[in-house]
């Protein structure tokens, strides 16, 4: 068994300290998600008030959970685009010809690239006050077991299309077809009540959708009321582990099929 | 009974599309050996030397490392394997100590046997002092040399590597060919090494010559260079192709044409240099005359200039 989990753990280990060292990297994957969230959360306070939650909620408070998701999709959008780099002539290429599983590769890069998104995920969680909404201790503890379900998806999504490409050059089309939507149909900038019914199933249909709705519950663990309408709790963990296990099966199995 | 041999290649062949970067080669490389494939860029060294170092498959054909099949069972394949790549495999943000520590765990090495080898190959290299530094801060040829480090620290049976004077200036050459020799002689190490700098192959025990995918030629360089028929006479002269009718008039040699100059492979070179100024009085513009080198066996192999492939390779394929 140690020599899956060695690998595991000195790579998980590598992309900590890279971050560490890099701490420019920290203020990137969190301002712009900042930035989005006051000027979209402010502007649309006047004049949009989400339906499907209880009356006083504001747009900055629904946008909130949205924003830490983004924040998560960001860091992995961005162990993305590291992996990618690092194939073509960096240290991943002496990982490749280690006597070392691809399934271990991955797993290492995904618990990396998780264990950042996690972080920082963490961190705005500490804006809560500023979106009006009050955290409990069960609902932060509940909100990071969410995040870490999330971010490692997240991540191993990032790394399936990873280990596909051959360059950054094609990544940023991806980006925007794959990643950004995902994003925002899966109830983080508007709920799914009322919105056209392709939408509506679309937001059903995406899986991100149960991991929005997974955290928002978890951050009003207390409050169930003032979530809005969601999907529940139970069935959202459900799909959400799912999602991270199906994604990281299929990021490991495209590493072992991408022999480039 | 014969002891494996470190390499076994047959009929290995890889296509990229239609390209094709090999085309069935087929060679062995004995243990202890020091071994080059020398070939112009382009010529598919840097595709057998991927699919030597499993990074990529074949499209056809065999490769063994140490009678293990790379296709059936490339993890064993890999554990006795060093590969020290062309741009090195090594993460900048990490100090020169850390990449050995991430390296070393990827070949199983841990805790006080991993720090010893580790120190035991900084110190061997050059790079004591260098552990605890940034690899991003370390010029090229430190890098290089880190990635050496980095290619022996599990103590492989078989080295590969690729281009691995490319960056390095003339005394980190030297050193560097010099520590290879030690390898091998106190070691065992078996080395391949792709190259296309005629003097790197020179040193090696066996060269095999890597043209548009094929292996054109494989022996020691003095057995490649006496197939080149005795001396080399290259002459430039005021009018190549009237000058040439004349040569193969009066002498019946077959002189080819490489780079603006008649090439003429002759035993008893200098005699024929004699002749031929005293024939031709005043249309020589200059006569070079010398023992062969591998360039000249690229040549006779060819028909082309070693240097001008690059370009010639693009375009004919």
């Amino acid at each position: 068994m140690s020599g899956f989990l060695l690998p595991v753990m000195t790579l998980w280990q590598r992309e900590i300290v890279r971050f560490v060292r890099q701490r420019s990297r920290l203020g990137s994957a969190l301002s712009t998600p900042l930035v989005f969230w006051l000027l979209l959360g402010g502007g649309f306070s006047a004049s949009f008030r989400p339906p499907g939650t209880p009356a006083g909620t504001g747009y900055l408070e629904y946008l909130y959970p949205g924003m830490i998701i983004l924040v998560i999709l960001f860091t992995a959008i961005f162990s993305t685009i590291s992996v990618i780099e690092d194939r073509k002539a960096g240290f991943l290429q002496g990982v490749l010809v280690a006597p070392v599983s691809r399934a271990s590769i991955v797993l290492g890069q995904a618990l990396g690239g998780a264990t950042l998104a996690l972080l920082q995920g963490v961190l705005f969680l500490l804006l809560a006050p500023l979106a009006g909404v009050h955290l409990t201790v069960t609902a932060v503890v509940a909100g990071i077991v969410v995040m870490m379900l999330v971010s490692f998806a997240l991540t191993s999504v990032g790394l399936m299309i990873a280990w596909r490409m051959h360059s950054i050059q094609g990544f940023h089309a991806i980006m925007n077809l794959i990643l950004m939507p995902i994003w925002f149909l899966s109830g983080a900038f508007f709920p799914p009540t009322g919105v056209p019914s392709v939408l509506g199933w679309l937001m059903r249909l995406n899986p991100l959708t149960y991991g929005m709705a997974a955290l928002r519950n978890s951050l009003y663990i207390g409050n169930p009321a003032a979530a809005g309408a969601l999907p529940a709790m139970a069935p959202s963990l459900v799909i959400t582990a799912a999602f991270a296990a199906g994604t990281f099966a299929f990021a490991a199995s495209t590493a072992r099929r991408n022999l480039e | 009974m014969n002891p494996v041999p470190a390499v076994a290649v047959t009929n290995l062949s890889r296509l990229y599309g239609t390209r094709t970067a090999l085309a069935g080669v087929t060679f062995v490389v004995n243990r202890g050996e020091l071994f080059a494939l020398l070939g112009p860029n382009g010529g598919g060294k840097t595709t057998l030397f991927k699919i030597l170092s499993t990074l990529l498959p074949a499209t056809s054909g065999e490769a063994h490392i140490f009678g293990q099949s790379l296709v059936h069972n490339p993890q064993a394949v890999r554990a006795r394997l060093g590969v020290v790549f062309q741009h090195p495999s090594l993460d900048g943000k990490l100090t020169v100590g850390e990449n050995l520590y991430h390296h070393g765990h990827l070949y199983g090495l841990r805790g006080q046997t991993l720090r010893e080898r580790s120190a035991a190959m900084l110190e061997r290299l050059g790079l004591a002092d260098r552990s605890h530094d940034l690899v991003e801060t370390l010029s090229g040829g430190l890098q290089r040399r880190v990635e050496l480090a980095k290619g022996l620290l599990h103590k492989p049976d078989l080295l590969l590597l690729d281009e691995p004077s490319t960056g390095l200036d003339p005394g980190a050459r030297r050193d560097f060919n010099d520590y290879l020799q030690y390898l091998r002689e106190q070691e065992g190490v078996t080395i391949v090494l792709t190259t296309h700098i005629l003097d790197e192959a020179e040193r090696c025990d066996r060269v095999g010559i890597l043209h548009q995918g094929k292996l054109v030629a494989l022996d020691t360089p003095d057995a490649l260079k006496a197939c080149v028929g005795g001396d080399v006479v290259a002459i430039r002269a005021q009018n190549l192709p009237e000058f040439r009718d004349k040569l193969v008039k009066r002498f019946g040699c077959e002189p080819a044409l490489v780079d603006g100059a008649l090439r003429i492979e002759r035993p008893r070179g200098h005699e024929f240099v004699r002749e031929v100024v005293e024939a031709f009085p005043g249309e020589i513009q200059s006569v070079t005359f010398g023992r062969p080198t591998l360039e000249d066996v690229f040549i006779h192999q060819t028909g082309h200039r070693f240097w001008d492939e690059a370009v010639n390779g693009e375009r004919s394929a």
